[in-house]
């Protein structure tokens, strides 16, 4: 247990010591809410939605959510890069510990950013229906991250090097995000983008947290919450087969 | 304490080790020899869990590092070619890890950082991040860490590689001082002769992923006809500079491989 405690506290630690990666990871989500969210409020407001900025938050808290978290897994191939994981790999200790302390550590901080920018919805008017449901919001949250940052630890055990970065960044968590309504209502959709929409995990984190937020849903929460624990499971185990395979 | 028998390890048609057999007896030191690309360091993969043969067999204190892995991996300890710390935490946070990894008891485990540090001139930059430190301190620091659990079995894949003659001098004062008190037996490789010279008891020489010569320094220097280790060395392995830089091709196969399970 300590073996997971102490790389949990490794991933932490570097992210507290990071400030200006955390600075510069709040730029997007600001310009989304700032940009997007007035840009595109009237015309919402129009179609008769209401506040777009009450919509578009939760998205906005699960984007970063997706960001942070899989980015923390992908770090797997920076510690190849610059060896830590070798370390790692030949110390007496079963994988799944070490898969464990990265992932977990990896979903603290994705929840640690993703709090910030609850902060700053806030700030920026979003309010939510009843301050008593954030709790239940942390705990969507903390699913959101936890299920990507085992799927960055899936890719990141996977890939070589530094290169495939881009690949995985283009055609997997664009569209993770682009595709999990976090930017628009999933009622009414094309055949298509319905259907696309349902199979993205990110969707039912979004929905998770805007139903306990604002009281809007989509597929309801249990539902929500039965599919992300699921699919958590499933890229654990994933992660975990993937990370005890690795070769250096 | 450790058997290596008709060992081969092929990537892709490429073969680094090829039909490699030695053994190395307990409490002794062993060095191996070779020019760059001669398979040291993939042998070494192997020894250490990282890589999985491609055929024959390994044993390390009577157990296959391909089977019983965490057991075998209880057994050594490793300082690795390039680096493997943590840059951006500190140094005394890198003991730290690397003693809860191996499951050193809290009290001894600070005990044996202070003293490590202490030893490889590290105390003062203890609470430094070790991207601030230069190269030489990193390998200190590296070897410290790897002597912080006291192994059976020390891997060593060209430590001294960048540090000044001080602390070579130190550092092999301490491996053979671990060697002697503690018993502990020593696999390392190098590219100088005089480290092999001075601390090895045997020398196996490989070229091309073969064992050319194994032997004393001595028993080296006698069969080749040759006044020092350095002669033996290239009598043995010819004087040709072998090249490791990749090809284009290698290139394409590095990213083709990037998807490989």
């Amino acid at each position: 247990m300590q073996v997971v405690y102490i790389l949990w506290l490794r991933e932490v630690k570097k992210y507290s010591r990071s400030r200006t990666q955390i600075v510069a990871s709040l730029g997007s989500p600001i310009m989304y809410l700032g940009i997007l969210g007035f840009g595109l409020g009237p015309i919402f407001q129009k179609a008769g939605q209401g506040s777009y900025l009450q919509f578009m938050a939760p998205g906005v808290i699960g984007m970063t959510l997706l960001f942070t978290s899989m980015f923390s897994g992908i770090a797997l191939l920076w510690d190849r890069q610059f060896g830590f994981l070798k370390e790692t790999l030949v110390a007496p200790v079963p994988r799944l510990w070490i898969m464990l302390g990265r992932t977990l550590g990896g979903a603290t901080v994705a929840m640690l950013q993703g709090s910030l920018i609850f902060v700053i919805c806030f700030i920026a008017g979003f309010r939510p229906a009843s301050f008593s449901s954030v709790p239940l919001a942390l705990v969507f949250m903390a699913l959101i991250a936890t299920v990507f940052a085992a799927l960055g630890t899936v890719i990141g055990s996977s890939l070589k090097d530094m290169q495939g970065f881009q690949l995985v960044m283009n055609f997997l968590v664009m569209p993770i995000f682009f595709l999990s309504g976090a930017l628009y209502p999933l009622a009414n959709l094309p055949k298509v983008l319905a259907v696309l929409t349902r199979v993205d995990p990110l969707t039912y984190g979004v929905d998770g947290v805007r139903t306990v937020l604002i009281g809007v849903t989509h597929f309801g929460i249990a539902a929500d919450a039965t599919v992300l624990v699921a699919v958590a499971i499933v890229l654990l185990s994933a992660g975990a087969w993937r990370f005890s395979k690795i070769e250096i | 304490m450790i058997r290596v028998q008709n060992l081969v390890k092929r990537f892709g048609d490429i073969t680094a080790v090829d039909n490699v057999s030695f053994e190395v007896q307990r409490g002794e030191i062993f060095a191996f020899l070779g020019p760059n690309g001669a398979g040291k360091t993939t042998t070494i993969k192997m020894l250490t869990t990282l890589l999985q043969p491609t055929s024959g067999s390994l044993e390390l204190d009577g157990l296959d590092p391909t089977r019983n892995r965490d057991e075998v991996r209880q057994r050594f300890g490793v300082v690795f070619q390039d680096p493997s710390l943590d840059q951006d935490l500190t140094a005394w946070e890198n003991m730290e890890i690397h003693g809860v990894l191996y499951a050193v008891p809290r009290k001894e485990r600070r005990e044996r950082t202070v003293v490590l540090l202490k030893l490889f001139e590290l105390w003062e930059r203890r609470d430094a991040l070790v991207k601030t430190f230069s190269g030489g301190m990193r390998r200190r620091l590296e070897i410290a860490r790897g002597l912080l659990h006291t192994p059976k079995v020390l891997f060593l894949d060209e430590p001294t590689l960048g540090l000044d003659p001080q602390s070579r001098n130190q550092m092999w004062t301490h491996v053979k001082k671990l060697n002697e008190t503690d018993q502990v037996t020593v696999f390392l490789t190098t590219h100088y002769m005089d480290e092999a010279d001075r601390v090895a008891n045997r020398i196996a020489v490989i070229d091309h992923g073969h064992v050319v010569a194994i032997g004393s320094s001595r028993e080296l220097k006698e069969r080749t006809g040759t006044e020092s280790l350095e002669d033996a060395f290239l009598a043995l392995t010819g004087t040709t500079i072998r090249d490791e830089s990749a090809t284009a091709a290698d290139a394409m196969r590095q990213i083709a491989r990037m998807w490989r399970r």
